[in-house]
């Protein structure tokens, strides 16, 4: 930020005093980022001391890598991990299923069956993660819900499946993928809408079809976004969401369902201890980086599409 | 072809609002027949009891009206410093410009984690009070950007310059000409702002302990996850009087809860894909 000469720097000094405005307009969220952002990154020291809060950060002593250490050889640590990874890796998994939505909706004629379409396939985005877990439990109850009445139809008795733990990484990632593909697919729809129409008239003079249309003009105009939102996803990947995980865990899916978001909860808010928390929660978050950081990497080297 | 396209997206349809409408007509059937399978695509033995009972409970009024409370604070305050922030970042001629660009995005993707997080906000005593569900966590990086870029591409910069010559200064350009001009980009970042508050439960979880300040989610999670209804009813016939209010009031507790947000989407959802276009528009 720092100018070399001395002349450019006055100049700039003019700038900001000029613009003094402008700092005025970024002041609320600079200091709202320091203090709730930034200032905690300063509290993960606490993951490298034996935290009392009556000494404070500053003066709890040190542990050194005590905390991880004790994670790394805790029955938990394969277990959270190992569900986690399922989790997220199953996810991924679904990635393309709002792309092939966009290629479709983009393939409708009828304009109002198009916009209903995508009004309706929106909607379930907006219900929230309790009503959302809620309406599982619901619906799944092999005694009283829909999942039971289907079942008891062909007399056959229906499996608990919320309170299974085989089932419990397909129930949360279809689920998702019930609630938000119409939603994610929305970028893509905004991206097909960017086509040049000259592109599909020429396609159409040189004879081809609507499927090689989609083949070799919609696809390719969709790389570019795919590729970045995958990139976030996979710099995500041992970052599953702690709100529906929790909600859907019950004692009898929690051998599938403790995830490494849930352990930081429980063993830090539950049970206080502050500095074993906060170690997992790092080593999660430092993972979480690196594999962004190299998934990026890749990235740029074989396509041309990078964040940064 | 055309018509496997149709057919699979009715089916999709189909998927998607049936479970919903199942759980309209199960809020208004008697829950017997819910439960022995008999409810399939209209109510039966319509009964209003999910909704009187719900009615009747005291703690669903006072999440409702903190749910409200923290809606439209919050949503006030993350428009003001999120769109604020954007406009200065959006401005070429912002000294510092790409330092605080990467300020704002670092947070994104490096945090302290919950426990720091936790520490943070007691020390600085905002633990169980109001503050601490609609002010530590306003700015939202993502919103940021998306505004930004609205600004950027939307707003000419000769308009800045002829302001300038007339001897507008920035805050008074910003207020009564920028905003006039950014009605799309305030009622999308509105209502995704919003719609966090409504459905927000996590921040409750964590940052609050006294029930009079519990948002409607956590009452909701209550009733409709840990059963908390169903426990310390007694026993015998009172029990199962107990037992059928608590699972009609499931049904009729969702829709109270979920309503409210569907119905103001409709209205602004030419907005929405506006937004998460601009959103999409790299840099």
């Amino acid at each position: 930020m720092r100018a070399g000469q001395p002349a450019v720097s006055g100049q700039k000094w003019g700038q900001i005093r000029r613009n003094w405005g402008l700092y005025v307009l970024l002041l609320p969220a600079v200091v709202l980022s320091l203090l709730f952002a930034y200032k905690p990154m300063y509290g993960v020291l606490i993951a490298f001391k034996d935290y009392s809060p009556a000494l404070g950060i500053g003066g709890s002593p040190w542990a050194g890598f005590k905390y991880f250490d004790k994670f790394f050889h805790s029955y938990q640590f394969s277990t959270t991990i190992k569900n986690t990874l399922i989790i997220s890796v199953y996810s991924l998994v679904t990635f393309p299923i709002p792309i092939l939505l966009a290629l479709m909706v983009n393939q409708m004629r009828g304009n109002r069956f198009k916009r209903f379409f995508q009004t309706v396939s929106y909607m379930p985005h907006f219900i929230s993660t309790v009503v959302m877990v809620g309406l599982m439990l619901i619906l799944l109850s092999p005694s009283s819900g829909l999942l039971g009445s289907v079942y008891r139809l062909f007399g056959a008795e229906a499996p608990d499946l919320m309170g299974s733990a085989g089932w419990f990484s397909s129930l949360y990632v279809w689920s998702d993928v019930w609630q938000h593909v119409g939603w994610d697919s929305i970028i893509y729809i905004a991206a097909l809408s960017a086509v040049d129409p000259s592109l599909y008239e020429a396609a159409t003079v040189d004879g081809a079809s609507r499927w090689h249309k989609v083949r070799y003009i919609d696809i390719p105009m969709l790389m570019p976004t795919a590729i970045t939102l995958l990139i976030l996803r996979v710099g995500g990947l041992l970052g599953v969401g702690f709100e529906k995980v929790y909600l859907m865990q019950n004692d009898l899916n929690i051998t599938s369902s403790e995830i490494l978001s849930t352990y930081v909860y429980k063993i830090g808010l539950l049970s206080s201890q502050y500095s074993f928390s906060s170690a997992i929660n790092l080593f999660n978050t430092v993972i979480n980086f690196i594999l962004l950081i190299l998934v990026n990497q890749i990235s740029k080297k074989f396509s041309e599409n990078s964040l940064w | 072809m055309e018509v496997l396209l149709y057919i699979f997206a009715v089916l999709f349809l189909i998927i998607l609002i049936y479970p919903l409408y199942f759980i309209i007509i199960a809020s208004f059937s008697d829950p017997s027949s819910v439960a022995n399978g008999k409810v399939w695509f209209y109510p039966k033995g319509f009964t209003l009891d999910g909704y009187t009972e719900l009615l009747k409970h005291k703690n669903i009024w006072v999440g409702y009206r903190n749910t409200i409370l923290y809606t439209i604070v919050g949503t006030a305050i993350g428009l003001a410093v999120n769109i604020a922030a954007a406009y200065a970042l959006s401005r070429k001629d912002l000294v510092g410009r790409k330092f605080l660009s990467l300020f704002f995005i670092f947070t994104m993707f490096f945090s302290g984690g919950l426990i720091p997080t936790f520490l943070t906000v007691r020390d600085f005593h905002l633990y169980d009070t109001f503050l601490v569900m609609v002010l530590p966590f306003s700015v939202i990086v993502y919103d940021i950007i998306v505004a930004r870029t609205f600004f950027q591409t939307s707003i000419p910069g000769d308009l800045w310059e002829a302001a300038q010559i007339d001897g507008c200064g920035n805050l008074r350009y910003f207020f009564q000409v920028v905003l006039p001009l950014s009605k799309a980009i305030i009622a999308v970042l509105g209502l995704w702002i919003a719609v966090g508050y409504w459905n927000s439960y996590f921040n409750a979880l964590i940052y609050l302990k006294n029930p009079d300040l519990y948002p409607l989610q956590l009452i909701l999670r209550n009733i409709l996850i840990t059963n908390q209804m169903q426990s310390g009813m007694g026993t015998g016939e009172a029990a199962q009087i107990a037992l059928r209010l608590a699972s009609m009031m499931k049904y009729s507790v969702i829709i109270v809860a979920t309503v409210p947000i569907l119905c103001v989407y409709p209205f602004i959802q030419k907005y929405f894909n506006q937004g998460v276009m601009i959103g999409a528009v790299k840099e």
